[in-house]
C-alpha cells in the first residue's frame, strides 16, 4: 500500500463516495460492477481508488457476472465488493445463493431506488428488504445492515468486510438513494485506527486441510486458491472434504451449520441504536432514510407529552428478534415508518406476538415520509 | 518378468484425480474423461506449477470435472463459470485459470459472459467439450444442436441454426482458437498445451459423444459410432474461413488450429 493513499480526516462526501472509502479502508481491492443509478458513483470512485492502492476495478458485462467475479477475486485471495441497485440486485440473486453456499466472503451494496423493474431511477425506496432476506432460493441467514447517512455508509461497509470475513458469507449493505446522493460531513480516522478482521486462514496441512471442516464457532478455515491446498467448492450440497454428498443428511448437517452459524452469533452481529425506550408508550422503529424524518417526529410527539422512543435497526438482518419481544411487553405500540408497502414492519408484527399493536407507515417511494406523517401514527397509537 | 499386482489397478494419472470420488457420474462411451485425461497429459507438458492452477466449471455432465481433478477446483452456477474465472484470475494474476465446461454452459445461458471474455481478452483458458446437446438435464436442444437434430425438445428435429463456436470465439477477439474431436487425441492434446501456454483468452472446442442422449436420438447408438463418424468425417483444414466450420447433422467437423494471435490481454497489459 502507498504511503498517503488512504484518505484521513474530515470530507465533505456522498453517500456513495463514502461507501467506497468505506471499502478501501476495510482492504477492499477488488470492485467488479455494472453502472445502474443511484449506485455508478460507488463504481466511479472505485474505478479510480483501486489502482492506487494497487487494487483492480472491472467493469462486467452485467450483475450476474459482476457478482461471479467478486466470488471468483475472493476465492482468489482478495477483499472483494460490487454494488448496484434493485434490477442489479435481481440479477445477483442466483449468486447470492453461490457465495452462501460456497461460503465465501464479500460485500453487495444495494442503493434503492423506486420499484419494482425499473421503476424510480433516480428516487429512493427501500423495496428490496424482504429479497435481501429471501431473494436467492433456499433456506439460509443472510447480513444486511441498513446505515442512514454518509459517515454510517462509510463505517457500516468497513463493519461489513469484517463480517464477511468473521463469518464466511455475502454480506449486504441495504441503502437507498436518498443516502448516496447525501452530501454530509465523513469523519474518516488514521488507517492504524481501524480494526480489520482478516481472513481465517487453515492451519492444518494440504493434506490434512477439510476445506467445510468448521471451528466451535460453526464457521471453518479458508485456503485461498494458489496456496497449494488444492480444493475442491462446489455450488452443490457437500461434505466437510468440499466434495458433493447428495443426501438428505448430508443436507441437514450443512443446511443446518449455515444457518445456525448466524443464529448463535446474532447477539455479536446485531446493532441497535435506541433512545427513550425504557419509559416510553410508543416506539418507533425504523431503518435507513426514514429513521431520520423520524428523529423529527419523535421531538414533536415528546413537545406533546407523548412518551415515545426509538429503535433504530443498524443490522435488518439476522432481526432483532428478542429485543422486539422484550420491548413488545412494555409499550403499546411499534410505528414502522418504511419506504415501501410494508415489509420489516411483518417482521416487527410476528415478533409482537400480539402484546403491543403494529402501525405501519408505507410510503411507495419517489421521496421520503413527511415528519407529520410519523407524528400522526405516533398520535394514533397512543389513542 | 511383471506379475500382475493390485498396483497394476493405479492409472497413472490417478495422482491429478480425487479417486476417492471414483466411480464418477459420466456414461459409458461418454467423451468427458477422454477430455479429462487430455487435459492431465497436457497439464503436465505445460510445465505449469499445479499448485498454481486452478479449474472453473459451471454446470452440466462436463461441469462436473471440477470436482474429479486434484486442482484448486470450482464447480460454480450454471453459465458463470467465466465470469467467476476473470475474478480469480484478476485477484491473483500467478494463477493460470482454466475453465472446463459444456457448451450449453458456455455459450447459451453463459454466451454473454463468452464473448466478453473474447473481447476483454482475459487471459484464461477454457476448454469447451461441445457434445451438441444438455447432457445432464437429459438430452433437450443445446446451442449447439446441429438443424434437423434430434433431442427430447426436438422430437421432429431442431428449427434453429447452432452456433459455429470457433467463428463466434474468432470474431469475438480470442487470440487462440483450435477444435478437435475426441477421436485425435495427440493433436487435441497438442492444442490444449498451447492454450495453456497462451498469453490470453484461449479456446480449445472438444466435440465429444454423449451416446446417451445425443447418440441414440440420432443414429449414432454407442460411443464408438461415434468416434467412427468422428474419424471418417474430421478434415483438418487450420486456414478455413472459419464462417464455414458450421457442423451440419452427421456432417463433416473441421478441425485444427485457426487463430493463434498475439494481442495485448488483462491482465498482462
Ligand atoms: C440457472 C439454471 N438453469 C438450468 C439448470 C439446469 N441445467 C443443468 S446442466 C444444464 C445444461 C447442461 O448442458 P451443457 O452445458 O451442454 O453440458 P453437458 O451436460 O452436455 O456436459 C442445465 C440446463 C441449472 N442448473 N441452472
Ligand atoms: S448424459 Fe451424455 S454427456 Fe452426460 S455423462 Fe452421459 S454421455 Fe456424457
Amino acid at each position: 500500500m502507498p504511503e498517503g493513499k488512504y484518505l484521513a480526516g474530515e470530507f465533505f462526501m456522498s453517500g456513495d463516495e463514502a461507501c467506497a472509502e468505506g471499502a478501501i479502508s476495510a482492504g477492499c481491492r477488488f470492485f467488479a460492477g455494472y453502472p445502474i443509478t443511484p449506485a455508478t458513483e460507488i463504481a466511479e470512485r472505485m474505478s479510480q481508488r483501486l489502482p492506487e492502492v494497487g487494487g483492480i476495478h472491472i467493469q462486467m458485462e452485467d450483475e450476474l457476472a459482476s457478482l461471479a467475479a467478486v466470488l471468483g477475486a475472493s476465492w482468489g485471495g482478495v477483499k472483494a465488493m460490487t454494488a448496484t441497485s434493485g434490477p442489479g440486485f435481481s440479477l445477483m440473486m442466483e449468486n447470492i445463493g453461490l457465495g452462501l453456499m460456497t461460503e465465501t466472503p464479500c460485500v453487495v451494496v444495494n442503493m434503492q431506488r423506486g420499484d419494482p423493474s425499473t421503476g424510480l431511477p433516480t428516487l429512493t425506496g427501500q423495496g428490496d428488504m424482504m429479497q435481501a432476506r429471501w431473494g436467492s432460493h433456499g433456506s439460509y441467514r443472510i447480513i444486511a445492515l441498513a446505515p442512514n447517512s454518509p459517515q454510517e455508509l462509510y463505517d457500516l461497509t468497513i463493519r461489513a468486510f469484517n463480517l464477511s470475513e468473521k463469518y464466511r458469507l455475502p454480506v449486504l449493505i441495504m441503502s437507498e438513494s436518498a443516502t448516496a446522493h447525501m452530501y454530509e460531513k465523513v469523519v474518516i480516522p488514521p488507517v492504524s485506527e481501524i480494526e480489520i478482521t482478516p481472513r481465517r486462514k487453515p492451519t492444518a496441512s494440504p493434506e490434512e486441510y477439510l476445506p467445510y471442516k468448521p471451528d466451535s464457532d460453526l464457521v471453518p478455515p479458508m485456503a485461498n486458491a494458489g496456496d497449494g491446498y488444492r480444493f475442491h467448492t462446489t455450488g452443490l450440497t457437500h461434505d466437510e472434504r468440499g466434495y458433493p454428498a447428495m443426501s438428505a443428511e448430508a443436507q441437514d448437517k450443512l443446511i443446518r451449520r449455515l444457518v445456525e452459524k448466524i443464529e448463535k452469533n446474532r447477539d455479536k452481529i446485531i446493532e441497535l441504536d435506541e433512545d427513550g425506550i425504557d419509559d416510553a408508550e410508543v416506539v418507533v422503529c425504523a431503518y435507513g432514510i426514514p429513521s431520520r424524518v423520524s428523529f423529527r417526529a419523535i421531538e414533536r410527539a415528546r413537545e406533546e407529552g407523548i412518551k415515545v422512543g426509538m429503535l433504530r435497526l443498524i443490522t435488518v438482518w439476522p432481526f432483532p428478534e428478542d429485543r422486539i419481544r422484550q420491548i413488545a411487553g412494555q409499550v403499546k405500540a411499534f410505528v414502522m415508518p418504511e419506504i415501501n408497502y410494508g415489509q420489516v414492519v411483518l417482521e416487527v408484527e410476528r415478533c409482537t406476538g400480539g402484546m403491543a399493536k403494529t402501525i405501519p407507515v408505507p410510503h411507495m417511494g419517489g421521496g421520503v415520509h413527511t415528519p407529520e406523517l410519523i407524528l400522526d401514527a405516533i398520535r394514533q397509537a397512543v389513542r | 518378468m511383471s506379475k500382475v499386482t493390485g498396483d497394476n489397478e493405479k492409472h497413472p494419472l490417478d495422482a491429478y484425480l480425487r479417486t476417492e470420488r471414483l466411480p464418477h457420474i459420466w456414461c459409458p462411451g461418454c467423451g468427458c474423461g477422454l477430455v479429462l485425461s487430455c487435459f492431465i497429459r497436457s497439464l503436465l507438458k505445460s510445465g505449469l506449477n499445479l499448485d498454481k492452477v486452478a479449474v472453473v466449471s459451471g454446470i452440466g455432465c462436463t461441469g462436473r470435472v471440477a470436482g474429479y481433478i486434484r486442482l484448486d477446483s470450482f464447480h460454480t452456477t450454471h453459465g458463470r463459470a467465466i465470469p467467476f474465472a476473470t475474478g480469480l484470475k484478476l485477484a491473483n494474476p500467478e494463477l493460470k485459470v482454466v475453465v472446463f465446461s459444456g457448451d450449453g454452459d458456455l455459450v447459451a445461458i453463459g454466451g454473454n459472459h463468452f464473448i466478453h471474455a473474447a473481447r476483454r481478452n482475459i487471459d484464461i483458458t477454457v476448454l469447451c467439450v461441445n457434445n451438441f446437446i444438455y447432457g445432464m438435464t437429459g438430452g433437450q436442444l443445446g446451442p449447439t444442436t446441429p438443424l434437423t437434430a434430434r433431442s427430447t425438445t426436438t422430437r421432429m428435429g431442431s428449427i434453429e441454426e447452432p452456433f459455429n463456436i470457433p467463428y463466434l470465439a474468432a470474431a469475438s477477439g480470442a487470440t487462440y482458437v483450435a477444435r478437435w474431436t475426441t477421436a485425435q487425441v495427440r493433436r487435441l492434446e497438442k492444442a490444449i498445451t498451447e492454450a495453456l501456454l497462451k498469453k490470453g483468452f484461449s479456446l480449445v472446442e472438444v466435440i465429444s459423444p454423449c451416446p446417451t442422449y445425443y447418440g441414440r436420438m440420432n443414429k449414432q447408438a454407442s460411443g464408438l459410432d461415434t468416434m467412427k463418424y468422428y474419424r471418417s468425417n474430421s478434415v483438418i483444414k487450420p486456414d478455413i474461413d472459419l464462417k464455414y466450420a458450421d457442423i451440419k447433422l452427421n456432417g463433416q467437423i473441421v478441425v485444427g488450429k485457426f487463430v493463434d494471435i498475439e494481442r495485448p490481454s488483462i491482465p498482462n497489459l
